[in-house]
């Protein structure tokens, strides 16, 4: 943060530092040089004390030198001739006797990152690596590669890189693990340091050494190594089992993360990991630091897609805290769902009834929809807490509970009568467009049911001129038009009305191109108005599959342990193409689609190509590919559907955002003439390449099918 | 891989920046700031992105203790790594605030210079960083009542009459080597108690989480043993002998505890590093060797002008010796309620209607064993139906239980060996906190 008379301050700062009395006189020579420390990490610019600060550091004070050498190590790159003088101070305190001196100016000497300083630095590094006090070592060691990363273009000294493997026998821990470290920086273009069957077993030797950091970065680089034999494999496992049960989580995660990927062909051995971690993960949520609860949550909603039934038992542990922060809440939350079964979703409801009125409205929401979630497999106890919820009579809950509601009956369309008698009323509550919307929608759908519908609309209608959402006005005409479908006698002073105002005043082309649409469909006859809209709605045999299925491990396993799952909002849309199209197509089930999702997103698309091959029970085969069903018609009717989805995947971009997401609906007609499959496939973003590539990997699971 | 290190304070001034590997600007310090402040309540701070650069923070002492770092580290390394830098920062400077950061800027540099090199993190031990630091810390002393706090401190066996006041342990571990400060060893059990009890009384959820921590000021300490009950039981098989067993579930011990004692009497022996150190960890879930300590018996009506009537009985369990003390109950009270008339039955409580988190606090500074006390809250709440009784509820309880341990641990002894030259005090203190005290009503 610059701040006024930045200027003042460090022309005062110079006239001190080069005061003669005030050189003479270490303890305010001292203190002038901390003034300069601080004024630097306050964000005042003091680069230009820097031949001063040059002066200041041929000293005998450690203290002092510590302090100017963080001063240059900051501003070197700025002034690399005056860094040059610096360079002699540096050589000589490299040949005192104190150890500590030592590594202290080696460090400081490689941290000045100066490409034109390489050549004086070298001879120091290289008699660093061999000297007597590890401390020294252990910074010779990472100053080569902070020197190799500064001339990048420069060939790779083999000499170097064979003295960093032999010093890999070094007895300090520290040492041993920054020559990891150096090799993995100075052989990056060779895919980093050999790890074969020595060194590993080395390696994981000497593992009990190193404190808790150094065990992390030796887990982490062993995860490249692979075992040459089943034996051999299962003896790493056993040595490793100590590390599972960590009560550090760092290392804990670091083990299991290399657990997974010395497993992947073995996914028994890994699901028995999982159950192994559960302890320690669990701690970790217990953990003081909100961040580290955090942390553990996230991971373990990863667990959970490979083992739902794994903290099954121990849900109370999820059970929010009353100061606790809302992220961590929502997270909590989240898991609750997964964790409901016969036993506890009884107890869990009621918690999780208790949080609808938190203070935090974001947290009331996500339990109210958390509530809805759970009422797909036991509606009839959520009903009961949302249709109670909606007595509270206050905005934002009854606007959650009429979108929660919402989603159910489209998912649940059993549930319709119950959620049409708690509806009815509570439009006076709602303000927001979201609740309005989805509060328009039940009432069209089921306007027959609720006697008072064509009041309630036509409260709407009236208002209309003053609503600000396009989409609630939309909402609004596909509303009015579906409950004229069915009561036309009330409607139709109302709907002509709407109409009228939609053509002739609105002046929102979506809203009134939609007016106008419905107007000439009404055009057409009742009979073609009913079948538009009556299409729409959901086909009642169809069930979206309740409970995800177990994913496989290497779903997940790979951002496991890393930043990623800490990510907020699972799916980024990225507009950026790749583009290098010509890299081979993979397919992936991430980011996951949730049904909800999938059917916003299968209502937006149109693009359909039609072919056509033979029929058969297809979703082992798709998943074999990483096509992921979604959900079925039950077998035996007709027509049958298929709603699968998938995610391309460019294998030279390591981020997973920049694939496009394709969307695919399977409609087998065996009453037809010819017998087969009809394949309505939407892309986001569009890419035809992908496209065909997807095209191509179904034909060839549906062919291998048919010749089956 | 640590690219930088960076303390903000809460109002975004900076205190600390260290860049380690040169591959992003300083202006990143600022673009964090922005983005944190910009967070809205549903979003997890914790992580966040700009670009290739990752921002992993920890809020400890009202301070942003950021790391940047790339997308595919270890976020436990790197969380655990900010917590053990708190930790240091705590120990070196004495206690942790935007002051004493401000002022021991040169020490924090310091450490960070020997913490992380080049990114990578070296040792966060104190035993071998003690070597290495020269700057000596500045501690500010200022007098201020809340020091001489009532969380009392009490010595071990030998010392049962003395009593050293609360900030004795919030100093700087050097001064004990260099201003020949006493040499001192704390040994602190905390437990925090998770416990959810249902409107008809019964428990329905109660975990516990305790932890002993010793922060060692001596200069050299060769061994100490720490002899906890004799009946200690781990896990439900292990339950030995028919008499009060202190049990927990689950237990972990730091990497220098040797436990070679520990199987048949129950005695952790360690060589304490200075400064602050979790010795052990242990958890109890489901389950309360006594009785809660705090029981709610409220009663909710309408009286005819309309105003919510809120009887509120709350007894205190503990045995009578004892005391829970800054206690404090939170009832939520329905959206809109606009005041608050009240009865309690002791001058020195207090109650507030706090209008932003909708809730009445009612606060009872000491709260003996085996006593009970009553207050009666009366609140106009305009527009008020049946259906808002429903938001009334559930009553969370803070407080802290000076002297207690929940499961019962205890300390049987301290002892140093060899014998130390000088004056060397023990102290053993216990307490446990609410983590999150829930009743429903």
């Amino acid at each position: 943060m610059p701040y006024i008379g930045s200027e003042d301050t460090v022309r005062d700062l110079r006239r001190v530092l080069s005061n003669p009395n005030v050189q003479s006189d270490q303890l305010r020579y001292r203190n002038t040089i901390l003034k300069v420390i601080r004024a630097m990490s306050q964000g005042v610019d003091v680069s230009g004390l820097f031949s001063e600060m040059v002066k200041a550091c041929a000293t005998v004070d450690i203290v002092q030198k510590k302090l100017v050498y963080v001063f240059l190590c900051s501003y070197a790159t700025l002034n690399p001739e005056l860094s040059l003088l610096v360079i002699n101070t540096l050589r000589k305190d490299c040949q005192d006797p104190n150890p500590m001196v030592r590594s202290l100016a080696l460090r400081n000497m490689t941290n000045l990152r100066l490409p034109s300083l390489v050549e004086y630095v070298e001879q120091p590094l290289t008699a660093g690596l061999r000297d007597r006090a590890a401390c020294v070592r252990r910074v010779a060691v990472l100053g080569w590669a902070k020197l190799h990363n500064l001339q990048t273009n420069s060939e790779i000294d083999a000499a170097v890189v064979n003295e960093l493997y032999s010093l890999l026998r070094d007895p300090d821990p520290v040492v041993m693990v920054n020559c990891l470290r150096a090799l993995e920086e100075i052989l990056r273009e060779e895919g980093g340091v050999a790890i074969n069957k020595p060194i590993t077993h080395h390696l994981l030797n000497r593992l009990k050494e190193c404190d808790i950091w150094g065990q992390c970065e030796v887990l982490r680089i062993l995860q490249r190594y692979r075992p040459q034999s089943e034996d051999e494999l299962f003896n790493i496992l056993s040595l490793l089992d100590v590390s599972l049960i960590s009560p550090h989580p760092p290392v804990m995660a670091a083990t299991l993360s290399l657990f997974l990927s010395l497993c992947s062909g073995l996914p028994a051995v890994g699901l028995a990991a999982l159950e192994r971690v559960r302890g320690p993960l669990l701690a970790a949520c217990g953990n003081t630091s909100r961040e580290m609860q955090f942390t553990a949550l996230c991971h373990i909603q990863l667990l959970l897609r490979s083992l739902p039934g794994l903290m099954g038992e121990h849900y109370k542990r999820f059970f929010c805290g009353y100061a606790e922060p809302a992220y961590i809440k929502q997270r909590k939350i989240e898991v609750l769902v997964e964790l409901v079964n016969d036993d506890n979703v009884a107890i869990l409801l009621d918690e999780l009834r208790g949080y609808c009125t938190d203070v935090n409205i974001s947290t009331a929401h996500a339990a109210i929809s958390a509530i809805g979630r759970i009422g797909r497999s036991y509606s009839d106890k959520c009903l009961e807490i949302l249709t109670e919820l909606l007595g509270l009579k206050q905005e934002h809950i009854t606007s959650a509970v009429v979108q929660t509601m919402r989603d159910l009956v489209w998912v649940c369309p059993q549930c319709s009568r119950t959620v049409c008698s708690a509806v009815e009323g509570c439009e006076a509550e709602i303000q927001d467009s979201q609740g309005r919307h989805a509060l328009l929608w039940l009432l069209g759908v089921y306007g027959e049911q609720v006697s008072s519908v064509p009041y309630t609309l036509e409260v709407f209608i009236d208002g209309v001129r003053s609503e600000a959402s396009v989409g609630v006005k939309m909402e609004l005409l596909t509303a009015t038009v579906r409950l004229f479908l069915c009561r036309p006698a009330e409607t139709q002073d109302m709907l002509g009305r709407l109409l009228h105002y939609c053509i002739e005043e609105e002046t929102n082309m979506c809203v009134s191109d939609q007016a106008l649409l419905y107007y000439r469909l009404l055009h057409c006859g009742i009979e073609e108005t009913r079948k538009v809209l009556q299409c729409r709605r959901s086909d009642p045999s169809l069930g979206v599959l309740i409970g995800r299925p177990a994913e496989p491990i290497n779903q997940w396993s790979y951002i496991f342990n890393t930043l990623e799952p800490l990510r907020p909002g699972a799916i980024e849309t990225d507009d950026a193409l790749t583009a290098s199209v010509s890299a081979p197509l993979s397919l992936s089930l991430s980011p996951a689609l949730s049904p909800e999702e999938f059917e916003d997103l299968w209502l937006q698309q149109q693009c359909p190509t039609i072919f056509r091959c033979s029929p058969q029970s297809l979703q082992a085969a798709m998943q074999l590919v990483n096509i992921q069903t979604l959900a079925f018609t039950p077998p035996h009717t007709l027509p049958w559907r298929v709603y699968l989805y998938t995610n391309t995947q460019n294998k030279h971009s390591a981020d997973t955002c920049h694939g496009t997401l394709i969307l695919g609906e399977l409609l087998v007609k065996k009453n037809t003439a010819e017998k087969g499959i009809k394949v309505t496939l939407k892309q986001q973003p569009r890419d035809e390449k992908a496209l065909k590539g997807f095209l191509s990997v179904l034909t060839t699971v549906l062919h291998a099918l048919s010749s089956e | 891989m640590i690219s930088q290190v960076f303390i903000l304070s809460s109002q975004g001034d900076h205190l600390i920046y260290k860049d380690f590997r040169g591959e992003a600007g300083s202006d990143v310090v600022n673009l964090f700031y922005e983005k944190v402040t910009a967070l809205t309540g549903d979003q997890p701070p914790v992580v966040m992105r700009h670009k290739d650069v990752h921002f992993v923070h920890v809020r400890q002492g009202g301070l942003y203790w950021v790391a940047t770092t790339t997308a595919d580290t270890s976020p436990f390394t790197i969380i655990e790594f900010l917590n053990r830098l708190t930790a240091l920062v705590k120990d070196y400077c004495g206690s942790l605030s935007e002051r004493s950061v401000q002022m021991n800027f040169a020490l924090i540099y310091e450490l960070l210079d020997e913490v992380v090199d080049y990114g990578y993190i070296q040792t966060t031990s104190s035993d071998i960083l003690k070597n290495f630091i020269q700057t000596e810390a500045v501690s500010s002393k200022p007098f201020s009542l809340f020091d001489l706090s009532n969380v009392g401190l009490f010595g071990a066996e030998t010392q049962q009459s003395k009593v050293a006041p609360s900030s004795a342990a919030t100093r700087p571990i050097q001064s004990s080597r260099d201003q020949g400060g006493k040499s001192e060893i704390f040994v602190d059990v905390i437990e925090r108690m998770l416990v959810v009890i249902g409107s008809n009384g019964v428990l329905m959820k109660a975990d516990i989480e305790g932890e002993i921590k010793v922060k060692c000021y001596m200069p050299t300490c060769s061994e100490m043993r720490i002899g906890l009950n004799e009946e200690f039981s781990i896990g439900k098989s292990q339950l030995r002998g028919y008499g009060a067993a202190v049990r927990v579930d689950e237990c972990s011990f730091h990497q220098a505890v040797r436990l070679d004692e520990f199987d048949s009497l129950r005695i952790l022996r360690l060589c304490p590093s200075q400064g602050e150190q979790t010795v052990m960890q242990y958890q109890l879930s489901d389950d309360l060797p006594s009785a809660p300590p705090f029981r709610l018996f409220p009663t909710i009506e309408r009286d005819n002008g309309g105003r919510l009537l809120m009887y509120m009985k709350l007894r205190c369990d503990l045995p009578p010796k004892s005391a829970g003390i800054n206690v404090s109950a939170t009832i939520p009270v329905p959206k809109g309620s606009v005041s608050l008339s009240q009865e309690l039955s002791s001058p020195d409580q207090s109650a507030e209607l706090q209008p932003q988190s909708r809730a009445v606090v009612w606060k009872i500074p000491r709260f003996p064993g085996g006593t009970q006390l009553s207050a009666l809250f009366k609140l106009e709440v305009p527009g008020f139906s049946s259906a808002s009784m429903l938001e009334v509820g559930p009553v969370s309880l803070s407080f802290e239980l000076p002297k207690i341990t929940a499961t019962g641990l205890q300390i049987r002894f301290l002892r140093l060996s060899p014998f130390q030259p000088g004056p060397a005090q023990r102290w053993v203190r216990y307490v446990t906190h609410s983590d999150s005290y829930t009743i429903r009503i």
